[in-house]
């Protein structure tokens, strides 16, 4: 055995709060070997961040009280004084964060924030700073680095300005790297090429890196050993391939449970529910093997036509405010959902598949095409005349925390539009308000209750029984379940299958997610720059994906098996394009091709000829 | 059908920990004080004054402080100590009821402008920032000059002066709760526009206009003060602080007590109001929580 380079011992952390302190750390203890990887995994509120935190004395400390010893390179750093903790940090600990658009100072080139990282601690002139900051760059693979570094943080995308933050944790060579949740809010092709690139810079500099997630597919990718963490304490603590091998604890067990897995629905034709299981007994509550979905009946007319449409937004600049661009969100889009079906549509960020959810349902008046909603054309309806049709048509948004009113109760949230709509008798609204939250599995003496004192997951089904509540043909779920813990996302799920069923609902399922895509739905559509370039059975498009863009989007998916972690095909370093066009630019008439029955793929041209 | 979630433990009641803050914060509260000092006095005013405000008295012109007169008298003789008391009314009354005129204009523009957007945006912004272009205190003198001198015009000219700045206000508070998810659900639900924005915008974006309201109410005690200084405000003989400062002014140095009263009256209930208004802001500021 080596000895550690990083080693935790009964670490507590407790936040001094109103009533006196709280723990939310409790007795952690682990080893980080020099130049392997740990990685942290929990839901929220595991204390995985703490955790973090308190090892890099991040922690405020009027507030937070640390306990136990954190030893690092023989040092103990809960006794170091600050300024040979200052020291520690960015010298021998570096640490990246999740939200690259926020931790680059919007106001100084890029360069010149890495100059000066190097100028402070490394003693260096402007000079060699400058020609070390473009080396660096390269190093994290930035294109054209010398050019970019008199670049705005503003001119780059979400996964090069991680780059430029990698960067800049490397530029003192650390000893250890501290990822929090570095690819939480990156697409996934571009989560897969950051991977990537840490799992490189790892092997070449030889570095320890402690990488704290929630997705289990990523600690598959990339940790030697993995920590489950529940409720502040260590549940389970092994090398990687024993704790997706052979988990032992009922929460391990849980958790892997409800993870999506990828070819997982090779051979099954309609959505499946997730295995639940209890986390503290370990009994599947809810088996997999509970075939609950229908395939939709081929012969009743869609509840839902979508013809080419499309949506443009203008830019203007200028005094004038004169048109200067146009940004292309949604061009000549068409697809068909029939009751009881689920059409997922998918796509990267700014792919145009919320702008296409939000046109549906009026929340942005499209600029072309048609929307036909049980075969009458919604589109040329003005807003009251709208109004009716609302009843068979709701939404369901991603923000579990932004969907509801703060200031009504929950009640009052449900029974809104049925007091709308007069749908029902007033006198019988509460009765039905509590038949509903029933129906999604809420207490209904949680009526009086305001939003804010729910869960994400309780506030998401707060949500879902108010879309059902007039009783609708379609829903469509703009990343309904994304901002979930994996475990509570399984469970909406299958509440969404369950409703599916009872109800005979279809959904238009907008994600990122393939692989909670492929669980889910019975039909694909791949959305790229605004279009709809292979859309198809499910079936279809996981099994015999024929677009580039979207064998790429299923390469990128991470793989919760670490068995296979080395399959994958290298990636090349690229961003997502930008839909923004020219004022007279005119979208190329493109064709979709059938492959086989319900498989139609756009013909693609030379820019995808290298991959 | 799904497995019961179970529930969140201890409900926390909403504002509560604003409450907390704000009993925490001794400038708040002291300002909180004074403004409940200075209410009192103006409702028992017939109670507290040991004599009549309007009562001249030509053998006791301009005393200074004194057992009889326990703040002096003014150049007629009355008691100042009586005039100070109700004068607390008028300072009161013209706080208040200019911040609710400002209020019934302007935030009802405001939320028009925040709300619709487009064309009637412009217009009452264009509108807003014609007035706001003009210094408060000037607009308000110009339109009490031209309504004519009384308080009740002082009133309504302050409050149509402070109107925009409540108007601009609303329109910013409602344009960012209009782009919240749940006012885009409302809309998916099929809800009407006054329901969404009674039951969906003004709850949630009530609570900085409290706090401007309450730092308004000072900056309208001192507009009525000035005002009533300048002749335009309560009209004599009706005690008012503003016109106390403007007999005295010729016997400043002679009767200094004349002006320092109701200067002092003045400065602590703009006082009062200001740590007030800063208090509520500090304890309602989400970002603090």
């Amino acid at each position: 055995m080596t000895t550690a380079l990083l080693s935790v011992e009964n670490l507590r952390v407790s936040f001094k709060g109103s009533d006196g302190c709280a723990p939310v750390v409790h007795d952690v203890s682990f080893d980080i070997e020099a130049g392997k990887t740990v990685a942290i995994v929990g839901e929220s509120g595991s204390g995985k961040s703490v955790t973090s935190l308190a090892i890099m004395r991040l922690l405020q400390s009027g507030s937070a009280k640390i306990e136990g010893t954190i030893r690092f390179a023989g040092q103990d750093l809960t006794t170091l004084s600050d300024a040979g903790m200052r020291r520690i940090r960015g010298n021998e600990i570096s640490m990246i964060f999740q939200e690259p658009m926020t931790s680059l100072n919007p106001s100084m080139t890029i360069g010149r924030q890495l100059a000066e990282v190097l100028i402070t601690h490394h003693g260096m002139s402007q000079r060699q700073a400058e020609a070390e900051a473009v080396r660096l760059m390269d190093r994290v693979r930035i294109p054209s680095a010398a050019a970019r570094l008199k670049d705005y943080p503003h001119r780059l995308s979400g996964g090069m300005r991680q780059r430029v933050m990698i960067a800049m944790a490397l530029s003192c060579k650390p000893k250890l790297l501290i990822a929090d949740e570095p690819t939480t809010a990156l697409d996934v092709t571009i989560q897969a090429q950051i991977l990537d690139l840490i799992r490189d810079l790892q092997r070449e500099e030889g570095m320890s890196v402690l990488f704290i997630t929630h997705d289990m597919g990523v600690v598959a990718e990339i940790a030697d050993r993995t920590i489950v963490m529940l409720h502040g304490r260590i549940v389970e603590n092994g090398a990687t391939e024993q704790i997706f091998g052979a988990p032992q604890h009922p929460y391990t067990r849980a958790l892997l449970a409800a993870v999506p897995r990828l070819g997982s629905m090779a051979g099954v034709s309609v959505p499946k529910k997730f295995e639940e299981i209890d986390r503290a007994t370990g009994i599947a509550i809810v088996k997999s093997e509970e075939v609950t979905a229908k395939q939709p009946d081929p012969q009743t007319p869609p509840v839902l036509e979508v013809r080419n449409l499309s949506k443009y937004f203008d830019i203007r600049s200028g005094v004038l405010r004169k048109v200067s661009g146009r940004v292309h969100a949604v061009e000549n889009v068409s697809f068909d959902i029939r009751e009881g079906e689920t059409l997922a549509l998918v796509g990267e960020s700014g792919c145009g598949k919320s702008t296409t959810g939000r046109a549906i349902v009026r929340l942005t008046d499209p600029s072309g095409g048609e929307i036909r909603l049980n075969g009458e054309d919604i589109v040329k309806l003005d807003e009251n005349s709208f109004r009716s049709h609302r009843q068979r048509l709701q939404l369901i948004f991603q923000d579990p925390f932004a969907s509801l009113n703060p200031s009504m109760r929950v009640g009052e949230c449900i029974a809104e539009p049925m007091l709308a709509h007069d749908t029902i008798p007033r006198a019988s609204v509460r009765a039905r308000v509590a038949e509903l939250l029933q129906q999604v599995g809420l207490d209904p003496a949680t009526r009086d209750r305001f939003p804010h004192e729910f869960s994400g997951g309780q506030r998401q089904r707060i949500s879902i029984a108010r879309a059902i509540s007039l009783g609708p043909k379609l829903i469509v779920a703009d990343e309904a379940v994304s901002a979930l813990d994996v475990s509570i996302k399984a469970q909406v799920i299958n509440l969404m299958l369950d409703l599916q069923r009872d109800m005979g609902l279809a959904f238009l399922f907008i994600s990122h997610d393939m692989a909670v895509v492929e669980r889910v739905s019975h039909r694909v559509a791949v959305m790229y720059l605004g279009e709809i370039v292979e859309i198809g059975n499910r079936a279809d498009i996981f099994g015999n994906p024929q677009h580039p863009y979207t064998k790429r989007l299923l390469s990128a998916v991470p793989v919760p098996d670490p068995a296979r972690r080395t399959s994958r095909p290298e990636l090349k370093v690229s961003e997502l394009k930008s839909p923004v066009r020219p004022v007279d630019y005119v979208a190329p008439h493109r064709v979709l091709q059938e492959v086989s029955q319900g498989h139609h793929v756009q013909e693609w041209g030379a820019e995808w000829s290298n991959g | 059908m799904s497995n019961a979630v179970p529930l969140p433990a201890a409900p926390k009641r909403l504002g509560s920990s604003a409450v907390r803050k704000f009993v925490k914060n001794r400038a708040a509260v002291l300002g909180a004080i004074l403004v409940g000092f200075f209410v009192l006095i103006a409702i028992f005013a017939p109670v507290i004054a040991t004599e009549d405000p309007f009562k001249t008295s030509f053998t006791a012109v301009r005393k200074a402080p004194s057992a009889a007169h326990w703040l002096g008298t003014d150049e007629l003789g009355r008691d100042l100590f009586a005039r100070i008391t109700y004068g607390a009314r008028t300072s009161l009354l013209a706080g208040g009821v200019s911040v609710l005129i400002a209020l019934l204009f302007g935030v009802p523009f405001g939320i028009i402008a925040g709300y619709f957007g487009g064309w009637i945006d412009s217009v009452i912004s264009r509108v807003i920032d014609a007035m706001l272009a003009i210094p408060f205190l000037i607009l308000a003198i110009a339109l009490a000059a031209f309504l004519g001198a009384s308080l009740t015009n002082a009133m309504i000219a302050i409050g149509l002066s402070a109107a925009p700045i409540f108007a601009r206000l609303t329109r910013g508070q409602v344009m960012s709760v209009r782009s919240e998810e749940y006012v885009e659900g409302a809309r998916v639900i099929g809800l009407r526009h006054p329901r969404i924005i009674l039951r969906y915008i003004v709850p949630n974006a009530v609570a900085p206009i409290i706090v401007q309201a309450t730092l308004t109410i000072a900056a309208a005690i001192i507009a009525e003060a000035s005002l009533s200084f300048l002749g335009l405000g309560q009209q004599p003989p009706n005690p008012s602080w503003g016109s106390m400062l403007n007999s005295s002014k010729n016997f400043i140095s002679q009767a200094p007590w004349m002006s320092i009263w109701p200067g002092t009256a003045i400065f602590l209930v703009v006082l009062g109001f200001n740590l007030l208004g800063d208090g509520l802001r500090d304890a309602i500021d989400p970002r603090e929580h």
